[in-house]
């Protein structure tokens, strides 16, 4: 790396220090045992005061979870050392849809954060989760009054057990991958939203992860049910400490986009350097259905991650959009799968990564074109950028099509930042970390201007690595 | 301001390239760099500007009486000198207005609104017949060869407060007749209004109808072949290049 590039690497992690990195000294009301046993299972399943159904769901993902040997693809996961996590952390305090009555320690972290504050200009419900409880879910009034349901995945078992049972782990199941079946194992938190027949939310629901403790694992379960002609976007960010020690995130997230809905689903990810990042995402889109993954990945030290469209439905439609940035000594394995499993559907898988320093960004891509999938319509595009001599990129773009008359599209580029690039834009007295970050952010340009206005500013400021004067 | 070359050697990976070269620009002096294709003319610009392609491996380059050779790009472009490139480089996604606005905050060292910026330009989008739609696009991005170019002349008006010497690599490049006198009209009234030193590479006498240039230099393989007044141009125009090097 250059010197000027390390500087901007340590530039980005000083801010991150600063902004999200902060420790908070907080009072728990409970912390497993460190190390994951099936006695810890039932432990979590007692601290939750959970039905049977549901413990037994969870003992059989635990044993799946031990029998399965971790993937051999992706990143090298030997860092995890699964018996050094806390696997089920609680904070104090009771869940509030005040944000009053948040314990004060976790109000002041988020605080910091800015969240509660976004709420109320911007979304229409909001989620925090701290460690492994959501501390704090509200949704608007008049959303309530539609029968929009927008709490956590605790409480939904609770109140919903008919929706929970229809719908928990039947688009993931924990055979999926030895991940998924440790989310199912040991879940707590998340998100669980149901938007009735026609009802539109007009703003979106927006949900918050922090991980606070060291050695912390997250674990939340989402899920997301749009029942016919139904429209909702659902956006979550996520920040962590640093810590020396490695922290996991396995998150499990499925959605269900019945008869002509339309589902939105934004990730902006930031978690801190010493974080793992395994997550499975996928959608069931039936009939005209319409679901989006726009899924930013900034964070992590090492990040596995490729939202799934299973388009089921006739006409059903799926897009997966993907911003991937590797700093020095990050990897971003990301990506997209499309299935189509009925006629008429289209997809778009479209990924931009930039490598920085000695970062690397995989994509990996399928597109599944099934027998009975005329008229299907696939358009893929990679795209990466690499900032450094070091700097590492992989393409892995897989066509499983079973159809002649499918109509398949792939592109995939590969560019250095270019000299005449930063050059040019210096000459105009742009210092050269303004014109990096300038054709950095211009490379992105076209899938950050989708994002709602709050991300999108949020995503270019993170990337910005000097913030005072570069274009936007 | 005053630029000064001396003995100015230089090359890029194993290739010399400009082979001691000597120029001394006055302040507010316009002086023309003729030359064939190949001979080190963009090379020179971009030496002057600091790319970070080209090695000096002799002489040095001054600035009203010092080196500039050690400073960046931009530092440079704050001193006040200005490159208007023979290819304008495309930036995908960085809007064209908001690229000015930076521009001009980090030149200036103030800020400006978009909407106070945008007041300003549209007078001189209107004086170079461009189309107003043109700064809402990327940077040079699709522009057609005479969008280019005028894209240039553009940021020049944009930016002339803060330049003190520029340097005007074949503006007039693959324009067509009226594109020509548009441009030439354009950058012949903000340098005299701003008083710059111009260094103008071109390899056409019809551009400098509009504009009373007082020296030329003819390159030729990295060297000063030729120089004198503006009598130089019409030897070009009428015998070639090859009269200065077929010796
Ligand atoms: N980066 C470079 N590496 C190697 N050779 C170069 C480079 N840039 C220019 N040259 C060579 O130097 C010579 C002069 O080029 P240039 O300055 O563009 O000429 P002109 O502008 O007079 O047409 C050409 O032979 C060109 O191929
Ligand atoms: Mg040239």
């Amino acid at each position: 790396m250059t010197q000027q590039e390390e500087r901007i690497v340590g530039q980005r992690e000083d801010e991150y220090l600063k902004r999200y990195g902060f420790k908070d000294d907080i009072k728990y009301a409970f912390k497993s045992d460190k190390g994951l046993s099936e006695d810890i299972v039932r432990e979590i399943s007692k601290q939750k005061n959970e039905p049977e159904w549901m413990l037994e769901k969870r003992l059989t993902a635990y044993k799946m979870f031990v029998s399965k040997p971790l993937p051999t693809w992706g990143i090298d996961l030997s860092g995890i050392d699964f018996n050094d996590i806390y696997y089920y952390i609680k904070p104090g305090g009771k869940k509030s849809d005040s944000w009053e009555n948040v314990p004060e320690d976790i109000k002041k972290t988020f605080d910091k954060l800015g969240i509660p504050e976004a709420e109320r200009k911007f979304f229409a419900g909001a989620e925090a989760q701290f460690d492994s409880e959501v501390v704090y879910s509200h949704v608007k009034a008049e959303l309530e009054k539609d029968g929009v349901i927008f709490i956590d995945t605790d409480t939904a078992v609770k109140k919903y057990p008919e929706l929970m049972k229809k719908y928990f782990g039947t688009l993931i199941p924990p055979t999926d991958n030895k991940f998924a079946a440790l989310n199912t194992a040991v879940w707590s938190g998340g998100s669980f939203i149901f938007v009735p027949k026609g009802v539109k939310v007009a703003m979106p629901l927006q949900a918050y992860f922090r991980i606070n403790a060291d050695k912390a694992g997250q674990f939340e379960r989402t899920l997301i049910i749009a029942e016919e002609g139904a429209d909702v976007t659902y956006l979550e960010g996520c920040t962590a400490p640093i810590y020396i020690g490695s922290s996991l995130h396995a998150a499990n997230v499925e959605i269900v986009a019945h008869k002509g809905a339309h589902v939105r689903y934004v990730t902006i990810q930031n978690w801190s350097k010493n974080v793992y990042n395994l997550v499975t995402q996928r959608a069931f889109a039936y009939e005209n259905a319409y679901v989006e993954w726009i899924d930013a990945n900034i964070g992590s030290q090492g990040n596995m991650k490729y939202p799934s469209v299973y388009l089921k439905g006739r006409g059903s439609k799926g897009e997966i959009l993907s911003i991937a940035v590797a700093g020095n000594g990050q990897i971003q394995d990301t990506g997209g799968k499309v299935l189509h499993l009925a006629e008429d559907t289209s997809s778009k898988i479209i990924s931009k990564s930039v490598s920085i320093g000695s970062g690397t960004t995989t994509f990996r891509g399928l597109v599944y074109v099934g027998d009975n999938s005329s008229g299907a319509k696939s358009a893929v595009r990679c795209d990466a950028l690499l900032l450094d001599k070091e700097s590492k990129t992989n393409t892995y773009p897989k066509m499983q099509i079973f159809r002649d008359d499918a109509d398949i599209t792939h592109e995939a580029t590969v560019g250095k930042i270019g000299e005449d690039q930063v050059f040019y834009l210096m000459s105009r007295g742009l210092s050269e970390e303004e014109a990096i970050t300038t054709v950095v952010l211009g490379f992105i340009q076209d899938l950050t201007k989708i994002l709602p206005m709050e991300y999108s500013i949020e995503l270019k400021r993170l990337i910005k690595l000097d913030m005072s004067k570069s274009v936007g | 301001m005053v630029l000064e070359i001396k003995n100015l050697r230089v090359s890029a990976g194993d290739t010399d390239i400009i082979k001691g070269i000597n120029l001394h620009v006055g302040d507010g002096e316009f002086h023309v760099i003729m030359g064939p294709n190949g001979s080190g003319k963009t090379t020179l610009a971009k030496v002057i500007m600091g790319h970070p392609k080209y090695r000096i491996t002799g002489g040095d380059i001054l600035v009203d009486g010092k080196s500039i050779v050690a400073l960046s790009t931009d530092k440079r472009a704050k001193l006040g000198l200005f490159m208007l490139f023979q290819n304008p480089i495309e930036i995908e996604g960085v809007n064209f207005i908001n690229f000015l606005r930076t521009a001009k905050g980090a030149l200036t060292d103030s800020s400006v609104g978009v909407k106070q910026l945008m007041d300003g330009i549209k007078e001189n989008i209107k004086k170079l017949r461009m189309s107003e739609e043109i700064i809402n696009r990327a940077l040079n991005q699709g522009f057609s060869g005479g969008e280019k170019k005028k894209s240039e002349v553009l940021q020049l008006s944009v930016l002339k407060d803060a330049i003190r010497l520029a340097i005007l690599d074949e503006p007039d490049s693959g324009l067509d007749v009226d594109a020509l006198r548009i441009v030439a009209e354009n950058i012949g009234s903000i340098a005299e209004e701003r008083k710059m030193s111009v260094l103008l590479i071109t390899h056409y006498k019809r551009i400098l109808d509009n504009m009373k240039p007082r020296f030329v230099h003819v390159m030729a393989d990295g060297r000063i072949v030729a120089e004198g007044g503006p009598e130089l141009i019409n030897r070009v125009e009428r015998d070639g290049y090859e009269s200065f090097t077929a010796r």
